[in-house]
């Protein structure tokens, strides 16, 4: 489980950590990028996720359609994802076949086509995508709670970006965008497996030593640290279904209040995992607010959600509303939850038992060798990878009083976004 | 780096298989690569026993089963296990009832317990039941709303027309709104049984003490009421096309579903046809249809295609999210790409390649221990084998071009399809 990390960088910038499994005869091989929706300006947001689209479509070298032949037919997944502050794409493959995946992740850091009609093409099929999620409407609404939070900082906008932006972005703006943020300087690589270190390392030279290292000035982007006032937002939609989502300032996964945070999220609304693969949580039906919302008939569900980030983002705590209740009930029933925890005394097996949560969570995702992988790079994106390894450490030095004053800071009701879906409750017919 | 070592994955020396006397079958796999564990497995009770006016009602069952028993609350049982970090549920399909969870292994005694506690005494708590029957039907009601729930569950009701597989296992909402809490306690009494039971231990506790606390956790459990469920019925066939659409106003985008019946999972038809399906609408960017609706003509996000297979019979089908104006010209290139693989077969690359995805997609589907637990609790249940996993790719290598397009071709018709939208109401050359 204690595997030791090997961690290297080359001249051009290319951070390297290789840790080694022999458990199994499989490879996880990560390039990660430090750019996200977090780096976009408004007229372009959506770019960013664009681009990891268009690296799907293929180089000289690796044409789209070969590209997907060579990894599958080997048996491979492989896939990508772009987020506030990130993207990355993966390959996991039988470990005598790694190679492919490291020759394909190298060509496409420098040497995409982004053909025009393949930009055409993928345009809709973003519109598609995005069309996709405005029919959640949980999804809606979120998206809509995210953008309230923030004034100014870029974690307003959407992944995805807006219609708006979608139908403006053209080629020239794609591939600017992909020649500023791919290169070795602002690229991790994360590789868990069964491989020999040493073999990797001069692999990963061959292909990468010689390109050079480029210049990307460091963006000053303003973080901001409180919701300045209390928004309500109302939308409403198709369904029966009435939710609530309230979002409330998390800090920086790096920020010391961020572990106490955890586990006063895990105290309200039951443990969380921040695994991507083969992570698997528990259930929430111990938690303060299961308890005081769901028990209580004023509530279906209650989940919370916080995220390890570069810059404050949001805690939401998200809500389906009883069909006999109304939303400011619930409403005030979790506030009352709140305040609870600050002005109540929190015991110490309490947190104890939020610590052992956290520990089998952790045990899980070390049965799989993806996520071993993804955890050395996405550790790197808001802080580093001893932020992962100290993590149950960090954990266990924390106090009662902690948790209650990362409540009574973050979690203020003068300081948070409320949102509503009332539905619109319209029958559903059938044509033939 | 190594080549492939087959003896890596599960088969007949790994997996030690029990039957306690009173019919419980215990499987169980050894991995102490990590200190954690998982069960899971199965009871011979499903929604075919489900009362036409009680749809719903096995399922509704198995989720009552946690929610307090003669000797613990719901409160407890949840305390215990998520105290420990632990999680375990119940979940009813057409045939059988399933339980699953995970724990650190010093846990396991706590996961056998819960499961035997909730099987052998649940006493359905008046105040639970009616909080999840609002649970429940509050789900039906917003899967009334999900475009793809709602296209799926249109194409089953046609294509299995007055058989269990066109019968959501959730039921409906009016039939869910006639379940009464002794409906639950009578099902249970009547169907709930360690005859044909069984059970996968998987991680990092020896098999023999592993099946040891299965023994001595529910070695005495009995039920002398329990029927064997009846045979499933053999599925009556159509044959003329269907098209619906299902307009749910206020969505954006229609989720498109169509397709043909397809083989069981015990069929000698099933590993040609999954092949055939692989490269139809899987390999790569979701095969062949991905390719012609995605990536050449841009018109969904996702379009793919699966092989569902159940004892008796299956479906075969393709799905698509597509924006409104873009429905009819989707279904029309799908259907030219049926029609070409059916008439004009596969190509010998094509083939390879799948054979090859296959063959090394093996040892990543088992590196957790829910990957090795899903994979015995299948071989058990289809009775394929312990050493399926191992003879695989021989098995697969076998196929040749004539195999999967005779396949194709005994499953497809593009002319017969039944296919189901689900979305706003369509427009441009659809309307």
């Amino acid at each position: 489980m204690q595997n030791p990390v090997v961690k290297t960088t080359l001249d051009n910038g290319l951070t390297i950590f290789l840790k080694e499994i022999h458990t199994a005869p499989i490879i996880s091989h990560w390039v990660w990028y430090r750019i996200g929706s977090r780096y976009e300006t408004p007229g372009k947001t959506g770019i960013s996720h664009w681009v990891e689209h268009m690296q799907f479509k293929g180089t000289h070298r690796f044409p789209g359609s070969k590209m997907d032949q060579l990894i599958s037919r080997e048996g491979g997944i492989w896939n990508a994802f772009t987020h506030l502050d990130w993207t990355t794409y993966f390959e996991t493959m039988p470990a005598d076949k790694i190679n492919v995946a490291m020759e394909l992740e190298a060509d496409r850091m420098f040497n995409s086509v982004f053909d025009q009609k393949e930009v055409d093409s993928e345009r809709t099929v973003i519109l598609s995508e995005k069309e996709g999620k405005e029919n959640e409407p949980i999804l809606r609404l979120n998206t809509a709670v995210v953008a309230a939070s923030f004034e100014n900082h870029p974690y307003k906008h959407e992944v995805i970006g807006t219609t708006e932006d979608l139908n403006r972005i053209n080629r020239d703006d794609l591939y600017q965008h992909y020649r500023r943020y791919y290169h070795p300087g602002n690229a991790h690589i994360t590789m868990a497996g069964d491989f020999d270190s040493h073999i990797m390392i001069d692999k990963l030279n061959s292909l990468y030593a010689d390109k050079p290292a480029r210049d990307l000035k460091p963006q000053f982007i303003q973080p901001e640290e409180i919701i300045k006032s209390k928004k309500e937002i109302l939308i409403s939609g198709p369904g029966d279904t009435c939710f609530v989502q309230i979002a409330y300032r998390a800090p920086a996964a790096n920020h010391p209040d961020f572990s106490a945070y955890t586990i006063l999220d895990s105290l309200l609304s039951g443990p969380a995992s921040l695994n991507m693969f083969g992570g698997g949580g528990t259930t929430n039906k111990t938690s303060r607010l299961y308890k005081s919302l769901v028990e209580k008939d004023l509530a279906i569900s209650i989940y919370g959600g916080l995220q390890a980030t570069m810059d404050p983002f949001i805690y939401e705590l998200t809500i389906t509303i009883h069909p006999e209740q109304k939303p400011e009930t619930v409403i005030k029933a979790l506030d009352q939850e709140v305040d609870r925890i600050i002005n109540r005394r929190i015991r110490r097996p309490v947190i104890e038992r939020a610590i052992k949560q956290a520990r089998a969570l952790f045990a899980y995702g070390f049965e799989n060798i993806t996520n071993q992988a993804f955890w050395l790079g996405y550790s790197e994106m808001f802080a580093n990878y001893e932020w992962f390894t100290t993590y149950l450490n960090r954990l266990e030095a924390i106090k009662p009083a902690d948790i209650r004053y990362v409540a009574e800071k973050y979690l203020n009701p003068e300081n948070r976004v409320v949102g509503i879906y009332i539905p619109t409750k319209e029958p559903i017919g059938e044509t033939a | 780096m190594m080549e492939i070592n087959w003896k890596h994955l599960p088969g007949e020396d790994t997996i030690n298989r029990t039957v306690l006397p009173n019919g419980i079958t215990v499987l169980c796999s050894e991995n102490f690569n990590s200190p954690s564990v998982v069960i899971s497995g199965y009871l011979q009770t499903g929604s075919q026993l489900d009362p036409p006016n009680k749809y719903g009602l096995a399922l509704f069952t198995s989720y009552g089963l946690m929610n307090g028993t003669i000797n613990r609350r719901f409160q407890r049982i949840y305390s215990d296990l998520e105290s420990a970090g632990a999680s375990f549920g119940f979940g009813a399909s057409v045939q059988t009832t399933g339980f699953g969870g995970r724990a650190l292994v010093e846990d396991l005694d706590l996961l056998l317990n819960t499961l035997s506690d909730c099987l052998q005494w649940p006493v359905f708590p008046p105040r639970q039941f009616r909080r999840l029957k609002a649970q429940f039907l509050t789900g039906l009601q917003m899967r009334q709303q999900d475009t793809a729930d709602q296209a799926s569950m249109k194409f089953d009701e046609i294509l299995f027309k007055d058989h269990p597989y066109g019968i959501p296992e959730d039921g409906y909402f009016e039939t869910v709104l006639n379940i009464t809490r002794n409906d639950l306690s009578r099902f249970h009494k009547q169907t709930y049984s360690p005859h044909g039971m069984v059970i996968c231990i998987v991680g990092a506790i020896h098999a023999a003490q592993a099946t040891e606390l299965v023994y001595k956790i529910l070695g005495g459990w009995k039920n002398p009421e329990y029927v064997n469920p009846p045979e499933i019925p053999s599925i009556p066939v159509i044959t003329e096309p269907v098209r619906v659409h299902l307009p749910i106003p206020g969505k954006v985008q229609v989720d498109l579903i169509m397709g043909n019946y397809g083989p069981s999972r015990t069929s000698e038809d099933f590993l040609a046809a999954s092949l055939a399906n692989n490269i139809l609408g899987q390999f790569g960017m979701m095969g062949r249809i991905g390719s012609a609706v995605r990536e050449k003509s841009g018109l969904a996000y996702h379009a793919s295609t699966s092989l569902n297979a159940w004892t008796q019979g299956g479906s075969w089908e393709i799905s698509a999210g597509l924006h409104p104006n873009n429905v009819e010209k989707a279904i029309s290139i799908i259907k030219q790409e049926v029609s070409s693989f059916v008439n004009s077969g596969v190509t010998e690359e094509e083939l390879a390649d799948a054979k090859a995805n296959y063959i090394g997609w093996l040892p990543l589907s088992v590196e957790s221990n829910n990957g090795v637990a899903s994979a015995i609790i299948k071989m058990e249940r289809f009775q394929l084998g312990f050493n399926y996993l191992r003879e695989y790719p021989q098995r697969i290598e076998r196929f040749s071009q004539q195999d999967i397009q005779q396949v194709a071709k005994k499953y497809l018709d593009p002319e017969s399809m039944v296919i189901i939208s689900a979305g706003p109401p369509l427009t441009g050359e659809s309307s």
